[in-house]
């Protein structure tokens, strides 16, 4: 089996367009969620993390003119601008050419370009172009990838999905490279959905707080780049090294009540990447911040044997970002893992779920190796990746 | 060591057939709702919980169904067992229904029963909860029926040893236009009857091209 390198990646969310951004935001503690009325997304205010509109316009068509391209930014949707706004900032850090019959695209999202069901997009875009296939081929067809895109749809553990699959893919030498990128974007059809659910809380989440009420919704996108030649293995580099996905079957909107099938998919794993409790630096858990998630991760974390590995969540610095979280929270964990870096967990006091996991409270260094990487999410789903620093 | 197609099911408008064997068969409907109910209650699973499911679990759970009881499923570690689907319109379907809830301010109604449903992979949580399959679980979107796309990724699951049985297929559904093909892929000679032997498909991409087609 051939290693797995990491060799670029980007970020996009309300805190930043680039991965540099993102990671100065997170270590500065800035919060991304705030309170917006906006009666196109929800009647009344909301605490969202919405990426700027603006600064998306505006790099968008500096990416139209270095790829000379002379097409009107408006045939495109926001979606496929964030996505092909995160693809182009990670490409353009490579230094080699990745491009070949052996590159392999791989998108996770949620909802795609559901947005253009609202009425105020009738007649502005083909027909087709709210299906996730035509999505894909056009954030494709706009780098030229030779290869159809492999397509993701799988709830919250999406992005985490699509980093896996291009990770099983690559290893066995099917292809040499991988261009993995995710994303969603906040419409009204999602922000109803979740409202529908009451698991929104009135104010920015608070991933495992003894006082969590619920989600808060982020938008975004995030791109990692993989590839298996060693030549193009970047400088403190990290690898994935394991992989593994679970079902609940318990019910489809909400987690198991013992944690036991993430726990088993964070210990199949481990197990692919040969390493044990005391090798792992850090867990970036989902941490949805909603009672029944974040009660089900500690008992997981625990099964595993994990209860002493500090634990974080992304999610109450950018909300829950949905087809695209695995991605960008994986592009943050793996950089707090090269910079030997722990993050806090935002909106996190006091431990507010029944085991005794450990919420990383304060920014701390700390010399680590590797670092696990999990999901869940609704179908009773799980996903856990592991990313390792050589 | 190879895997094979060990059992089958395929439904389209309005025909159900069970390892190529015709099971139900009525010119006479005109929706999927009129045509999945009474087959729904000729199985007699005493299973309430399917009349909550949008049509594509729907689809999904019935062709599972029909799949996994010909497979003995004691004999498999049920962490063990995969399941891969893919489709064309992801849950575009129900979608449409969410969406009209909320077109109208005035007639606000968007339901957590409804919304649940917007994502393709609930249909696998559906049969994963029905069979009590914990095993690896993927929901992949293609524009067409991709025998390639399910046999890379079902295989490579068969080769790094993350499986040892992987339910796998393809189940579209959106308004009105239906059609499902789900395998049960397990490694040739496992606990399989002298009978049911001769039956076998390889798993191929060829092979499953051929089940589509005869849909």
């Amino acid at each position: 089996m051939l290693p797995v390198y990491i060799a670029s990646d980007n970020i996009i969310t309300s805190l930043g367009n680039t991965t540099t951004r993102n990671m100065e935001a997170l270590k500065a503690g800035r919060i991304g969620i705030s309170i917006h009325t906006d009666p196109l997304l929800f009647p009344s205010p909301l605490p969202l993390s919405l990426v700027d509109t603006g600064l998306v316009e505006e790099q968008f068509q500096a990416i139209l003119e270095h790829h000379q391209k002379k097409i009107d930014p408006g045939d495109f949707t926001r979606l496929e601008k964030l996505l092909i706004i995160s693809i182009h900032e990670a490409i353009c850090k490579l230094s080699y050419n990745f491009m070949s019959r052996k590159t392999l695209f791989v998108l996770s999202t949620t909802k795609g370009n559901i947005e253009l069901l609202e009425a105020r997009y009738q007649g502005r875009f083909p027909h087709r172009r709210i299906f996730l296939w035509e999505m894909a081929r056009i954030v494709g067809d706009f780098f030229g990838f030779v290869h159809p895109p492999l397509i993701i749809s799988n709830a919250c553990i999406s992005g985490i999905m699509a980093l896996l699959t291009a990770f099983r893919y690559l290893r066995s030498g099917n292809f040499d490279h991988a261009i993995v990128s995710g994303g969603d974007i906040l419409t009204e059809f999602v922000i109803s959905g979740f409202q529908s659910f009451q698991s929104l809380s009135p104010t920015p989440c608070r991933p495992y707080d003894a006082g969590r009420d619920g989600l808060s919704l982020g938008e975004g996108a995030g791109t990692m780049v993989l590839t298996t030649r060693m030549e193009n293995k970047p400088a403190n580099h990290v690898r994935v090294t394991g992989t593994a996905t679970s079902n609940d079957a318990n019910h489809i909107s909400g987690p198991s009540r013992t944690g036991e099938e993430l726990s088993f998919a964070i210990l199949n794993a481990m197990l692919e990447a040969g390493l044990s409790a005391r090798d792992i630096g850090f867990i970036n858990a989902h941490g949805t911040a909603t009672p029944f998630n974040d009660e089900m991760e500690s008992k997981a974390i625990v099964l595993a044997g994990l209860t002493e590995v500090p634990v974080n969540s992304f999610k109450g610095f950018w909300g829950h970002t949905l087809g695209a979280a695995g991605l960008i929270e994986s592009v943050a964990a793996i950089h707090s893992l090269q910079e030997q870096q722990l993050i806090r967990s935002a909106g996190f006091e006091s431990l507010g779920v029944p085991e005794p996991i450990h919420v990383i409270v304060n920014n701390e260094e700390k010399q680590m190796k590797s670092c696990l990487k999990t999901a869940s999410g609704f179908g009773g789903c799980n996903a856990a990746i592991v990313f390792e620093k050589v | 060591m190879d895997q094979v197609i060990s059992t089958y099911s395929q439904i389209k408008p309005f025909q159900i057939r069970v390892n190529g064997r015709l099971e139900y068969d009525d010119k006479n409907f005109i929706t999927f709702a009129e045509f999945i109910k009474p087959f729904f209650k000729r199985l007699n699973l005493g299973y309430p919980k399917f009349y909550k499911m949008d049509s594509l679990s729907k689809l999904g759970f019935i062709a599972a169904e029909l799949v996994l009881r010909q497979v003995n499923l004691d004999l498999f570690d049920n962490k063990r067992v995969g399941i891969v689907l893919a489709n064309r319109s992801s849950s575009m379907d129900i979608d449409l229904v969410h969406q009209e809830s909320i077109n109208d301010r005035s007639h606000y109604f968007p339901s957590p029963s409804v919304f649940v449903y917007t994502l393709p992979n609930i249909m696998i949580g559906e049969i994963c909860i029905k069979h009590r399959l914990k095993g690896e679980n993927t929901f992949l979107i293609s524009e067409k029926f991709d025998s390639r796309l399910l046999f890379d990724y079902v295989n490579e699951l068969f080769q790094h040893h993350r499986v040892d049985a992987c339910l796998t297929g393809w189940v579209e559904l959106l308004k009105e236009q239906f059609e499902a093909l789900l395998m049960f892929v397990e490694p040739a000679g496992k606990a399989v009857s002298e009978e049911k032997a001769g039956m076998m498909i390889p798993f191929s991409e060829e092979a499953m091209d051929e089940l589509y087609k005869t849909m």
